[in-house]
């Protein structure tokens, strides 16, 4: 396998998409390529670092607000 | 009034009850599907403007536009997915708005080569929140996920944060599977690079 042949491969491996065969080749290419190997532990804390850090402002009061803005205009209740 | 479909011994989905009852009218049920999708619908769309104050209002839209429609709302994806199909279009008609000059679609600049290959390949510090604090962590990741097109944005979003899998974001997006899957690839190693210079070790090594 070369490393154009896994990135081919590589959202399917991410996803745990690969069946046995190419499972094992993606591995064996993986313990011999630094640079793939570094690729995919760089694209992982990539995608954790979003999970865990990402910052959203979506306060309680502002939510709240939002829902009673909401209900008042699907004409669910009766004050916003 | 159409009821949905519920085919045979499948379990059926808590909403689909939901949705029946706030169909007749029944507020409180409306206002728990509310509760248990704004969240997700505000950062979908947070991450697709980059705004707040769209976000929030996109947020009022997505459920009037939601309620007004749902008699269209068939259950053959589920409720949350239907949702974020409204809430990317929302946002994205937000984005065209404030652009009015640059047409934004789920298409927009997805044919460039960026990402499609890596050419950075710096190991990171296995500890960010030892070189950034968490102020300039969450400036850092802001401006990078700012700077992929909102096609990219957008699948990054579903498929990473929100944890929808390639058929539901493909359903939300009205994309192909392979579709999805080609821009998935292309925005996580988009992010990837450019997050790179950010977070590759200092000296250079690529081994602790």
């Amino acid at each position: 396998m070369t490393c154009t042949d896994f990135l081919a491969t590589m959202t399917d491996y991410f996803d745990g998409e690969t069946d046995a065969e190419l499972l094992s080749e993606i591995r064996a290419h993986l313990d011999s390529c630094e640079h793939c190997e570094i690729l995919v532990n760089t694209t992982r804390q990539t995608i954790q670092i979003y999970r865990d850090h990402q910052v959203y402002e979506f306060t309680a009061e502002v939510r709240e607000h939002t829902i009673s803005s909401i209900m008042h205009r699907c004409g669910l209740r009766k004050t916003a | 009034m159409p009821v949905l479909e519920q085919t045979g011994t499948e379990e059926i989905h808590p909403d689909i009850a939901l949705v029946e009852r706030a169909r007749a009218g029944d507020a409180e049920a409306f206002e728990t599907l509310v509760r248990q999708y704004d969240r997700p619908i505000f950062r979908v769309a947070q991450h697709i403007t980059q705004n707040r104050e769209d976000a929030e209002d996109i947020v009022q839209d997505v459920f009037l536009k939601a309620y007004r429609k749902l008699e269209q709302f068939q259950g053959n994806s589920k409720f949350s997915t239907w949702l974020t199909r409204i809430a990317v279009n929302e946002s994205l008609m937000r984005l065209r708005k404030r652009k009015t000059s640059r047409t934004v679609s789920m298409d927009q600049d997805v044919q460039t080569e960026e990402g499609s290959i890596p050419r950075d390949f710096a190991d990171w510090t296995p500890d960010p929140e030892q070189q950034y604090n968490q102020s300039e962590l969450g400036e850092i990741l802001q401006k990078t996920i700012a700077g992929l097109s909102p096609g990219f944005r957008t699948v990054f979003t579903l498929r990473d944060i929100e944890h929808l899998s390639t058929e539901e974001t493909a359903n939300a997006l009205g994309l192909s599977v392979p579709a999805v899957k080609s821009r998935l690839l292309r925005a996580r190693l988009q992010l990837r690079e450019r997050l790179s210079r950010y977070l590759k070790r200092k000296d250079g090594s690529i081994k602790p």
